[in-house]
């Protein structure tokens, strides 16, 4: 009884295919496909070959969020300089570190017995919720009624590498899907003109896990992250070659339809349609990418408001590209900003210069992509992200058991601090507490899968029904953890 | 739809015919089982106390204290009376339908005849299946019997055969990987033997070409790649690896050597330098140099990833899901995972910087040395020894590493990425316990000492208070090196107590390791010295190459395995011994290491390995697997299609062409199935949408190394150049933004740039671009078989990447100067891109595609300038074409 075991199983090239058909049935490809291959057609539906989970059958339940915004700051910014206010361990400051913190904890750098080191910065209570911000971001202060911040992110990892991948892709170790990925997979793209997941960098380096932080691991490729590039063509490949205009290209895609057209009508196979409508797809993309990544197109106000500039390689560039992308119905922008590991080793590692240039480049411009999706009212059904792979200890580093030259601290797995806004989240609103040094979370601690679980139930999925088989196991973004913190949510 | 109901007869039919005769376990209630039981009654997750995975289990008393199933009671098997229950709060499944009334059925006589449990298939033995007869002229050999009765059986009937050059492109790109050229193609068609294709397919599996291309497929399982992986993602040298598996695949090198060498070929007698490369397969694991980063937590990740690759490429058995806990589907437990990792845990790779154990390539200078070492040796004592010292020279193991010292004092060693190597300090010491010093020469430091500061180490025998057995200056080396200091002992079983000494309290070195010197033979020769200071030389100096190894940790120091609960590295529990787990072990032949492991593999008593073998090469000529879960062969993966097809198969592989995959080959290729016409004919469509039954050829899209090799195949740019170091082809500025070193992209020059896919450089966390587009592995892990998609990135790669782009202008170029005539110019192209003259009705799409684009060009010329680089408005118009014939659907499939 073959039949009744394959009939129950679901076949990895079968849900791909059905999936792309399923994507493509309501834009033009969709259509074409349609009028070529008649109504008699029969590849959706076909639930005998494929029970179970289907990624058509998402959502879940009603979602909140249609689009993701995700900045992540890769290196682990200092909570404890931006958001998590501790005015006792200012009192600490410079007092060797009791030995309770230490025993049986791991550091990547600190040996020892550090010292404890107080915040560098000076905080106040902003907004009618009155919630602690750091002097190092001015602007952050106006949107704090809008957002929640957690103060009480954990991790198991303290490496940039594994920890990066954990917070994108549920697990330490390279080869699973990311989040973005996922979330494509799950729901598509809402505009077949542009890749639904595209990857946008600044800071001048690729975060530490590589590609791999943005990859579809077992998923099918085309669910990869899109790196849209800073120089050059902003998506590989886009532009023809140089002599190739626009007309050109349309004669010979014309002549590649005509004859796969053919050759559809001679073996009759369904992929030849589908690498019709890719080929068209291909070139739809050929102008709009262009068009979606060229941030002159903005009005003076805008660009000002994000502090961006043309032709540059900038977050605040990004920002406004990640409200730009959303708006043309792109599924999960993800935004990695290098540079915030301040061990104190030099000055663009410490807390006292490197970290303000940091903070800097980034206050105005995620300010004012809250406030720009805001008046857009895209903030509604827009989930945005801010956070990184872990967060700093309370103790100052201390490199090889010797005083750094600069302030600085080590990667802190146990508590940091991420904020979240729109889609259904809180406004104004904090959540979590950590002890009086920062050192742990002592009331409602949240898990990066915890964190995971929220961003799907955010869209519609619940994240331990939305799984993938590979390698002879359901797989799922958050593995065999993860709870939706629904105190979050409004 | 008539498929649906196609299937539902089929069912309702072989349900019926059961009704008579006895219940088979495999065959009836095992598919119910799994479908609505056991997830819920598994290995991992037994509601109620009660699990169908193992008999036992399922016979014995539930948490309730009732038996779910009684033999022969099916009134007393609580089973029965939850599947049957009136009330749906208590009928199983909850909260979904209610079992059929044949599943009932089936599960009630089942009980009744006693409850049998019958092996899960894959792990009963192959039997030898007599040829299915059938009434057709069909049909080349063995293979076509067996496919021929599963078409009749579901109405369907084979494809004629696929046209002559259809045919030769096939066969072309399935066994090299690269299409026929024009002339190879003709020569095919104007042959009028009888056993032409036979010629055909004999030249091609002896062709150079066929090494490369197989490797692609074996490198995917191996995940070889050129960098290390994680943060740094430095660069590896491990291209002499790739190497060896393209010589193995063109010599033929029959499977099971295949298999024992890459997985043991250190613990053969007498390793040849081949087999240490060969066990770099299990040295393309990731290292973690991040910052910080414990190596031991990599060296364990790096050893899971060596067992569950294993076992998947071996005998697609999903042995990772019992990392945590007992599988949930297959007869594994949490146990025997650690079982499996006893065997590897015994190698002295430690996720250190240096990549060690390596195996050294030196220059000529000390090449000669080495010879004249091993010439020396072969005549004092015999050719073995002679070997063993030049491996001793080239791998410098065993190196016994600071994890393994004793009474440390003064000297540190975090086992961490910012302190891999140990810090000795001025006064320090330490022990190595348990050495036999009567086999032992001499002991090498291999230290680095960056400070202007000069030290000594004094060894003696067992203690601060014994007696000197040697000394050494240990003075200034930026790089490490080996400082030989000889040992004077005849104690059969002492420790070496290592005292470091300087003036000044500031002396600090870095320690990588001790290496072990054992005897030397030929102490009363003439030439003993002189060839001992040429070993020493060679130790002292850097090799001009160098190839991650498998070397066994010795005996004494050998690791215990410990069960982790929960797989949690951190929570060791039991100590187990190396095993594999029962039900794939019948006979309980005693395995107690690496090499039993290989051996047990490929031996007769395995099941798994030759239908797991003879799936994957099957897989890659029709596209699917037999099994179509290549990956895994266990209760969740698919079952066989062709089950009978597919035990006569791995019974032919193993016993009748003794592991020969050129035989297999031939013989798949060489069948009538093979070469159908890839034609869908619209009942095939209804009746077989998936090509299950194989009534035609399927029209694979090529893999990602096949689309670039063909692209430049085609336009006369491929470099026939072979081995060496991995290449980097043009790709796009900025793809490679690497922190943390100075790693760059260098893109290579000449032939270089046109190398065949598989040399182009890997990098793990940016792979080269074209590739990840056609669904290539990143290669971080084992990959049993990519899946193709079908994107607009994809399509953008081909229309507009400059690699081919100038294959198109290359081949406009050419058809140029060869033709005058618009017409034999686009027969002329097409017949080179697609090796077959063009369809009459075809060639209006490109004279209308020349006519257009001449016409802008003319209009244009600054932009056909800008294409072409002169004022060749013709070439620029030819150009425009070949490039759209490379876009072509037939031109990326197979037909």
């Amino acid at each position: 009884m073959d039949l009744f075991n394959e009939a129950r199983k679901r076949d990895l090239e079968y849900t791909t295919r059905r999936h792309f058909l399923k994507q493509c049935s309501t834009g033009l490809g969709g259509m074409m496909l349609a009028s070529l291959m008649g109504p008699q057609y029969v590849f959706s539906g076909n639930d005998t070959v494929n029970s179970g989970f289907n990624p058509n059958n998402l959502p879940h339940f009603p979602a909140k969020a249609k689009r993701i915004i995700y900045m992540h700051m890769a290196g682990a910014p200092s909570q404890l300089e931006m958001f998590d206010y501790k005015p006792d361990l200012e009192k600490l400051n410079g007092l060797d570190c009791p030995q309770s913190l230490l025993e049986g904890k791991k550091f990547a750098f600190i040996q020892g017995t550090p010292k404890m080191l107080g915040p560098q910065y000076r905080f106040n209570r902003y907004g009618e919720s009155g919630t602690y911000i750091s002097d190092l971001l001015p602007h952050f202060r106006e949107v704090v009624d809008d957002v929640t911040i957690i103060k009480t992110m954990h991790t198991d990892q303290f490496n940039h590498a594994p920890a990066q991948l954990l917070v994108q892709t549920g697990s330490p170790l390279a080869g699973r899907p990311s989040i973005g990925a996922w979330v494509t997979y799950g729901l598509g793209s809402e505009n077949e003109n542009l890749p639904g997941y595209m990857v946008l960098l600044s800071g001048g380096k690729s975060p530490s896990s590589g590609k791999n932080a943005w990859g579809s691991g077992f998923l099918p490729s085309e669910y990869q992250g899109v790196q849209c590039r800073n120089s050059g063509d902003p998506i590989m490949y886009v532009s023809n070659p140089n002599g190739m205009s626009r007309n050109i290209r349309k004669m010979s895609l014309d002549a590649i339809k005509a004859i796969n057209e053919k050759q559809y009508k001679e073996f009759n196979d369904d992929e030849t349609l589908s690498r019709i409508s890719q080929y068209e797809m291909a070139f739809k993309m050929q102008m709009s990418v262009p068009d979606v990544m060229d941030v002159s197109r903005e009005s003076d106000y805008i660009k000002e408001m994000y502090g961006a500039k043309p032709g540059v390689s900038s977050f605040a560039n990004n920002c406004l590209l990640a409200r730009r992308l959303v708006e043309q119905g792109v599924r999960f922008v993800q935004l990695y900003d290098w540079g915030w590991d301040m061990h104190g080793t030099n000055t663009e590692t410490s807390l006292n210069h490197g970290l303000v240039d940091k903070c800097k480049q980034i206050d105005k411009p995620m300010t004012a992509l809250i406030k720009d999706l805001d008046q857009r009212g895209l903030l509604e059904d827009t989930l945005v992200i801010w956070g990184s792979e872990f967060g700093r200890t309370p103790m100052k580093e201390n490199r090889g058991g010797f005083e750094n030259k600069f302030s600085g601290r080590d990667h802190h797995t146990e508590a940091y601090t991420v904020w979240m806004a729109g889609a259904g989240i809180k406004k104004g609103f904090t959540y979590g507490e950590t002890d009086e040094i920062g050192y742990y979370g002592i009331r409602n601690r949240v898990h990066v899968h915890d964190l995971q679980a929220t961003i799907l139930n955010q869209l519609g999925i619940d994240h331990e029904k939305f799984t993938f088989g590979f390698q002879g196991r359901d797989f799922r973004l958050t593995d065999v953890h993860g709870h939706v913190v629904k105190d979050l949510l409004i | 739809m008539k498929s649906h109901k196609f299937l539902w007869a089929f069912i309702i039919l072989a349900l019926y015919s059961c009704h008579e005769e006895n219940i088979g376990f495999n065959e009836h209630v095992r598919p119910i089982l799994n479908k609505k039981c056991i997830s819920c009654h598994g290995g991992v997750k037994q509601s109620g106390g009660f699990g169908l995975v193992f008999r036992d289990n399922a016979l014995g008393e539930t948490k309730s204290g009732k038996k779910g199933i009684v033999p022969g009671r099916p009134g007393k098997s609580e089973m029965i009376k939850r599947i049957t229950h009136a009330d749906p709060e208590l009928r199983m499944p909850p909260e979904e339908a209610p079992l059929t009334q044949e599943e009932i059925e089936i599960l009630t006589k089942w009980v009744e005849q006693g409850a049998e449990w019958e092996e899960h298939w894959a792990y009963l033995e192959p039997k030898e299946q007599p040829l299915p007869v059938s009434k057709t002229d069909w049909g080349s050999n063995g293979i076509d019997a067996f496919i021929f009765d599963k078409l009749k059986m579901h109405g369907l009937s084979p494809n004629e055969e696929a046209n002559p050059y259809d045919l030769v492109r096939r066969v072309y790109l399935d066994l090299i990987g690269l299409p026929p050229t024009t002339e190879q193609v003709e020569a095919f068609i104007q042959d009028n033997s009888e056993d032409k294709y036979v010629n055909m397919v004999d030249s091609l599996l002896a062709s150079p070409r066929f090494g490369e291309h197989w490797a692609s497929m074996w490198l995917d399982l191996a995940r070889f790649a050129d960098s290390r992986g994680y943060e740094k993602d430095r660069k590896r040298k491990i291209w002499q690896y790739r190497d060896w598996v393209i010589k193995a695949f063109n010599k033929d090198m029959p499977f099971d050597t295949f298999t024992i060498e890459q997985l043991a070929g250190d613990l053969l007698p007498d390793p040849s330098k081949d087999q240490y490369i060969a066990t770099a397969f299990h040295r393309n694991t990731m290292e973690n140099s991040e910052g910080g980063t414990e190596n031991e937590e990599f060296r364990i990740a790096a050893l899971m990833d060596r067992v569950n690759t294993t076992w998947e490429v071996w005998q697609s058995t999903t042995m990772s899901c019992v990392q945590c806990h007992s599988h949930p589907y297959d007869p594994i437990v949490h146990k025997d995972y650690y079982t499996s990792l006893a065997f590897f845990n015994n190698t002295l790779d430690w996720d250190g910087p240096l990549d060690e154990p390596l195996y050294r390539d030196y220059d000529a200078i000390n090449q000669k040395k080495i010879e004249a070492v091993k010439a020396w040796v072969a005549q004092v004592s015999n050719a073995e020894e002679a070997n063993k010292w030049e491996h001793f020279i080239r791998i410098q193991e065993p190196m016994i590493r600071p994890e393994d010292y004793k009474e440390i004092y003064k000297a540190t060693h975090r086992n961490t990425q910012d302190q891999d190597f140990m810090i000795v300090y001025d006064k320090a010491h330490f022990k190595i316990t348990d050495l036999d010093l009567s086999t032992i020469d001499r002991v090498y430091l291999d230290y680095s000492q960056r400070g202007p500061v000069a030290g000594k180490v004094v060894i003696k025998e067992n203690d601060a208070s014994g007696t000197i057995l040697g000394e050494a200056t240990l003075g200034k080396s930026w790089n490490f090196v080996n400082i030989p200091v000889a040992i004077a002992s005849e104690s059969k079983n002492a420790h070496l107590y290592f005292e470091f000494q300087s003036d000044d309290e500031k002396y600090r070195f870095l320690l990588n390791g001790i290496l072990i010197g054992y005897k030397l033979p030929g102490t009363k020769d003439e030439k003993y010295t002189e060839i001992y200071n040429k070993i020493d030389a060679v130790l002292g100096e850097e090799p001009e190459r160098t190839t991650p190894i498998m070397f066994p940790k010795p005996d004494p120091l050998s690791r215990t395995t410990q069960v982790f609960d929960r797989g949690n590295r951190l929570v060791p529990t039991d100590t187990v011994s190396p095993d594999v787990p029962k039900q794939f072990n019948i006979k309980n032949i005693a395995l107690s290491n690496r090499l039993d492991f290989a051996q047990w593999l490929v031996g007769e008593d395995n099941h798994l390995t030759g239908r797991v073998t003879v799936n994957r090469f099957w897989a890659k000529l029709f596209g699917k697997g037999i099994v179509l879960t290549s990956e895994d062969f266990g209760a969740l993966g698919n079952k066989p299609t062709h089950p009978e097809l597919l035990d006569w198969l791995a019974i032919r592989f193993t016993e009748d062409w003794n592991w020969s995959v050129k035989t297999l080959l031939k013989h798949i290729v060489l069948s009538s199935t093979y070469k159908q016409s890839s034609r869908i004919t619209e009942d095939a469509k209804q009746k077989d949408p998936y090509n299950q039954w194989l009534g035609r050829s399927s029209r694979e899209r090529l893999s990602a190394e096949q689309i670039r090799d063909q692209a430049l195949l085609v336009s006369g740019l491929l470099s026939d150049k072979m081995y060496g170091p991995s290449v980097m082809p043009y790709q796009p500025d900025g793809v490679w933004s690497v922190i943390y070193s100075n790693d760059t992209w260098e893109t290579s020059k000449g032939a270089d740039a046109y190398r065949r896919g598989l040399y182009t450089y890997l990098r793990r966390t940016s792979p080269y671009p074209s590739f990840v587009s056609f669904d290539a592995s990143n290669r971080n892990v084992c990959l049993s078989r990519r899946i193709n998609t079908n994107t607009p990135l994809q399509a953008l790669v081909t229309l507009n990447d400059p690699v081919y782009f100038e294959a198109a202008v290359n081949i406009a170029r050419d058809i140029q100067k060869q033709e005058t005539e618009s017409g034999e110019r686009i027969s002329k192209a097409f017949q080179r891109i697609m090796g077959k003259p063009i369809a009459e009705k075809d060639i209006e799409v490109f004279s209308d595609l020349l006519s257009e684009t001449e016409a802008y060009y003319t209009s244009n010329k600054k932009e056909a300038r800008q294409l072409v680089g002169s004022d060749n408005i013709e070439l620029a118009t030819l150009t425009i074409m070949t490039n759209a014939m490379m876009n072509m659907d037939a031109f990326l499939v197979k037909n």
